[in-house]
């Protein structure tokens, strides 16, 4: 693989590579076999520390446990997309009496930890009186917290498209809504595919804070299996934090493919993705390509995945 | 304001934890993701994919999780007791680290492509085109994406709570189970709250100052 950083390696520079290939490789190898030595030396590797693995119910307990945390990650994702684009479109009003407002909230939810809102919910409402389930507790803190954030993304997709699309929208005669429904959200939800699907991962991951308020999720089971015979506490861990790496492992490549697709998408070659979003020379260039582009997205929706060109 | 001053002791004891929390596990996510960020761009094949392996293993792992192998997996190894906030700085610590790496990564990359080709072209080494143009440039473009990730630990510190680290977010629990402690939940809550979005916009002020004095116009 080559890098503009670096040289094809000569000779010299290829032996030099080569011992930090080998220290590299032997820092790695102390480090892991370290744990893996201190593991084996307090048993980890014994049976009955696995014990518990063999019981078909404890697996039924993981797969329910599993359940309750894709259950609070998909009502948390959908909702939170929900509130999203409300806050981004409030954000992005011309009246003051709602931007302010919803500028302000966005802000306060993204400031504010997922944990310590899941805590007033949970710990907090049942002084007012309101005694809140954990499971929506987990939801609510998660929906506000990554609503803002997703809010942010999509108005800085928004923000970032080209002025004439704006413009052109008004100029065939839409309204306002139209404007934001046909021209502009379209564009800015495709662009921003990629950071919307990592917000959910983000999601996907915080749905273990429920653990702290007892929602009997994941890692609630897997501190609860390490009470049981043999006290397999790194065990259940392991087993726990796989099936976590894994779930989260699918959403991330997922995020990655969708960025890909996205570079290449003839659809979006007109954007403009992030800073110098000021700069006038980067617009006025684009014209064409912006034509261009909304010459080839009829057939671009309509394939599903589209040509690639 | 009795939920404050009833309990002036432990809010500054849950302050001060939260900060320490916050500065040494940002200093170790600091030197940890700088050596891993380093190790993703060099030359050698295999420091690349051991920097790759780890930040997608760790990225890709809740924050709570890594808690729970430190605070809880740690002891059963048999070592040298460690206290919980120790083991909870060194989670967050490393699971900040990767944020770190990828955001310097991502500042190398948008040096463009002709300045390193212009530092070789020249003759300059790998060492020099790193420390004598690379690096000064990326160094501007990564502040204020750095200050995020900082401020994302901030918030992060919280999860300590959850595993007997007395910091802000532990107060509710320390301040209630204590029969002679003035204030509710409600109130404790709200004011953690309060002291974050403080903190918080404090840093986000500092972040758009750097922000502004650093801008490169390209």
């Amino acid at each position: 693989m080559s890098s503009v950083l670096y040289d094809v390696p000569g000779p010299r520079a290829i032996a030099r590579n080569r011992i930090l290939a080998v220290v590299t490789v032997a820092v790695v190898a102390a480090v892991v076999g370290f744990v893996v030595y201190r593991m084996a030396a307090t048993g980890q590797f014994t049976a009955d520390k696995w014990y518990v693995f063999t019981f078909t119910n404890v697996w039924m307990s993981i797969f329910k446990a599993l359940g309750q945390t894709l259950g609070a990650f998909a009502l948390a994702a959908v909702l939170s997309l929900a509130l999203g684009f409300v806050l981004a479109i409030g954000r992005l009003s011309e009246h003051a009496w709602v931007r302010v407002p919803v500028t302000v909230l966005t802000e306060l939810f993204r400031a504010v930890p997922v944990l310590v809102f899941m805590m007033l919910l949970y710990y907090g409402l049942p002084v007012l009186g309101v005694r809140m389930d954990p499971y929506w507790a987990v939801v609510l803190g998660l929906m506000v917290y990554n609503g803002s954030v997703l809010a942010e993304a999509l108005r800085a997709g928004i923000e970032s498209l080209p002025k004439g699309q704006r413009e052109a929208g008004y100029a065939i005669g839409l309204r306002k809504s139209g404007v934001m429904a046909f021209i502009l959200l379209p564009q800015a939800i495709r662009a921003m595919l990629p950071v919307i699907v990592a917000q959910l991962v983000v999601t996907l991951k915080d749905t273990a804070l429920g653990f702290i308020i007892t929602y009997p999720e994941l890692l609630y089971y897997a501190k609860l299996l390490s009470s049981q015979q043999g006290r397999p506490i790194l065990q259940s861990a392991f087993v726990i934090g796989a099936i976590y790496i894994a779930m989260c492992l699918i959403l991330s490549g997922v995020a990655k493919w969708l960025e890909i697709r996205t570079r290449h998408s003839p659809k979006l070659k007109g954007y403009t993705p992030d800073v110098g979003g000021g700069d006038p020379r980067v617009h006025d260039g684009t014209v064409t390509e912006v034509i261009a582009m909304q010459r080839g997205g009829g057939k671009f929706d309509a394939g599903g995945v589209g040509p690639t060109l | 304001m009795n939920v404050i001053f009833g309990n002036l002791d432990l809010w500054g004891e849950a302050i001060g934890n939260t900060l320490l929390v916050f500065f040494v596990g940002g200093i170790i996510a600091l030197v940890l993701g700088i050596i891993v960020g380093a190790m993703r761009v060099s030359p050698v094949p295999i420091a690349r994919a051991v920097g790759t392996v780890y930040v997608n293993l760790i990225r890709n792992t809740p924050l709570t999780l890594v808690f729970f192998f430190f605070v809880f997996g740690y002891p059963q190894l048999g070592l040298p007791d460690l206290s919980n906030t120790v083991l909870g700085i060194l989670a967050i610590g490393i699971y900040t680290a990767t944020y770190v790496a990828e955001v310097l990564r991502a500042g190398i990359s948008t040096v463009p492509v002709g300045q390193a080709e212009a530092a070789r072209a020249i003759g300059l080494p790998f060492g020099q085109v790193m420390t004598l143009v690379i690096l000064p440039q990326a160094f501007r473009t990564v502040v204020p994406p750095m200050m995020s990730v900082f401020i994302a630990l901030l918030k992060n510190t919280t999860v300590a709570a959850g595993f007997s680290i007395a910091e802000l977010a532990a107060l509710r629990a320390t301040i209630n189970d204590a029969p002679d402690r003035p204030g509710n939940p409600m109130e404790v809550l709200l004011w953690v709250a309060v002291v974050f979005v403080v903190l918080v916009m404090v840093m986000s002020t500092i972040q758009r100052h750097l922000e502004n004095k650093w801008r490169i116009v390209r």
